[in-house]
């Protein structure tokens, strides 16, 4: 997703750090994790004032790491290096900012490959089915661990724009300013539906071994590396694949089989062996689950208003027009919830061709508005 | 916008005497942000800019406004019943393609309606069609007739008749020419009109 790192504008070479929560959290799904550890990242300096942070939900796929380096990996830039850094939109300059890793992701926080204590074996299908909720709760204690009474800004796109606008209704007096890009208030029967599609090729693959794989030394890369082929595809617009591969082939004759032929089949197979190779199976049935099942209206009778009534923080909400996995008009429903409730919210339609995908791309209108935005907010 | 070129324009401070302390205001068509930075500076007004043009947008993000990006031809139906003091429509009536139901959309969402437009009858307008025969082309109105984005452009009597016609009644008027008030033969000495329009019959 990062292109070549601006080294200029670069927060550096960066270092992980883990916090271990011994505390047990109780999950939106009734069961409870006796004890978790996040694993973080930070840039920038915490001010005297501790009103300088900015919170960076990751999306399915993201990671707690959103910018610079590592010293023994210097090609594993952030996913967010285009936006985050000195002199960039969100400015480690101004802001601390933190990336954290979610709860059942497989970075470093405690997820399905962890070891359980209790068994001394990875929790695999073990592994609770955690929300968008759960996540706010997760990392409201690292907001303690840090010594962040409030978030300057709590910041994400897609599942964590959605994590932005639940941080904003479960823990109004802790957030800002919520910027909440390229997200919607709940997923449509068609987004369940690729999600589950996605689920089903994980599912089936004889070697995912209902979720216990690990112990057969084996990970279930065919039925993740179509998860995630099918999944790209809904990343991008139509409109970019048909320009960054229309029908063009990698040989010249049609050869009458089922190899590899056209570029998009070798781009999409491509993308699925490298996801495949480096994310965790059980993570990628979590973080869709959490997808799906996020739906803040629902505990106040579907209507999303009497949800956003208890927001404090101003918003930015964020659309692109050739998203069509949450086309500008989901944005549209957050929008209007919050107007009316009279709460004080910003809203932008961004022109960029490049689909879902385009709230990770430094495309220069889109930047420009965070810029703004972000440069309002008083640490 | 048309006529946003201007970047404080002559009807800022006359809408601005037309708010009181603390109003919910609703700016359509509010450009960079200036009348609705201006409202809430000077009488702690609260409220949204609705703008199309992102550079607008962008700019009204800039001074800080709350701004939603939409387009007026479509509605409003991001916003609720009454759910505001007044609404604003500043020298943006002339640009718009479906002034009917705007206006009714206006008045659905807001208690009131405060429109300003230049006015077409304006003498020198008048001059320019009658006697050097063009169309007009002055501060007010800054394009070519091929390049305008003006598409219904109307006098002062044109829009009393409107409102009249749709039963809106007419609270205030304010006539301005090089923003100076205008009360002798408005519809012939005034360049741009300000109108506070509500619900109900004009009594006038």
């Amino acid at each position: 997703m990062s292109e070549r790192i601006d080294t200029a504008r670069s927060v550096g070479c960066v270092t992980p750090q883990e916090v271990a929560f011994p505390e047990p959290l109780r999950l939106a799904g009734g069961s409870e994790l006796a004890a978790y550890t996040l694993c973080f990242e930070t840039y920038g300096t915490l001010n005297a004032a501790r009103s300088n942070a900015v919170l960076v939900c990751h999306a399915l796929s993201g990671s707690h790491h959103v910018a610079g380096w590592y010293a023994d990996d210097p090609d594993d830039v952030g996913w967010w290096d285009n936006l985050v850094g000195p002199g960039k939109p969100l400015d480690t300059e101004r802001f601390f900012v933190v990336g954290v890793n979610n709860l059942g992701g497989c970075h470093g926080s405690t997820g399905p490959a962890t070891i359980r204590p209790e068994t001394g074996r990875p929790w695999g299908a073990a592994f609770p089915v955690v929300t968008v909720e759960d996540w706010v709760r997760a990392q409201a204690r690292l907001a303690d661990h840090l010594g962040i009474d409030a978030w300057a800004a709590v910041i994400g796109g897609s599942l964590g724009g959605m994590q932005a606008l639940q941080w904003a209704l479960d823990r109004p007096e802790r957030v800002r300013h919520a910027i909440v890009l390229a997200a919607a208030p709940k997923l449509t029967a068609q987004n369940i539906a690729f999600n589950d599609v996605a689920r089903q090729a994980i599912l089936t693959d004889p070697d995912f071994h209902g979720g216990d794989f690990y112990a057969h030394g084996v990970h279930p890369v065919r039925g993740l590396r179509i998860a995630r082929m099918l999944g790209h595809i809904t990343y991008l617009s139509v409109d970019q694949m048909a320009e960054k591969f229309g029908r063009a082939r990698r040989a010249g004759d049609l050869s009458y089989s089922f190899d590899v032929e056209f570029e998009i089949e070798s781009y999409l197979r491509y993308q699925g062996d490298k996801f495949a190779a480096s994310f965790d199976a059980n993570t990628y049935l979590l973080m869709t689950k959490a997808l799906d099942y996020f739906d803040p209206a629902h505990a106040y009778g579907d209507n999303l208003g009497a949800a956003c009534a208890r927001a404090r923080a101003r918003f930015l909400v964020v659309s692109f027009t050739t998203d069509w996995r949450f086309d500008p008009s989901r944005s549209r429903e957050i929008v209007r919830a919050l107007v009316e409730n009279g709460k004080r919210v910003s809203y932008a339609e961004i022109d960029c061709p490049y689909g879902h995908d385009s709230f990770l791309i430094a495309h220069p209108h889109y930047h420009r508005v965070l810029a703004a935005y972000l440069g309002n907010i008083r640490p | 916008m048309s006529g946003a070129a201007l970047e404080s324009r002559a009807d800022f401070e006359l809408i601005a005497r037309f708010i009181r302390e603390g109003e919910q205001v609703l700016d359509l068509g509010c450009g960079n942000g200036a009348l609705l930075g201006h409202l809430i500076a000077t009488r702690g007004a609260g409220g949204y800019g609705v703008e199309i043009d992102p550079d607008k947008v962008l700019a009204s993000i800039e001074r800080g406004i709350d701004v939603i990006q939409g387009d007026l031809e479509t509605g409003l139906s991001g916003f609720r019943d009454a759910a505001f003091d007044r609404v604003i429509l500043s020298l943006t009536l002339q640009a718009m393609h479906r002034i009917e139901p705007l206006l009714a959309e206006m008045l659905r969402v807001g208690r009131e309606a405060i429109v300003s437009f230049p006015n077409f009858g304006y003498w020198r307008h008048r001059a320019q069609i009658a006697l050097a025969g063009h169309m007009p082309v002055s501060p007010e109105l800054p394009y070519q007739w091929y390049d305008t984005p003006n598409v219904h452009l109307c006098t002062l009597r044109d829009f009393e008749t409107f409102c009249a016609h749709h039963a809106y009644r007419i609270i205030d008027r304010h006539v301005l020419t090089r923003g100076r008030s205008v009360r002798w033969l408005p519809n012939l000495l005034g360049s741009i009109a300000v109108y506070r329009v509500q619900r109900g019959t004009d009594s006038r």
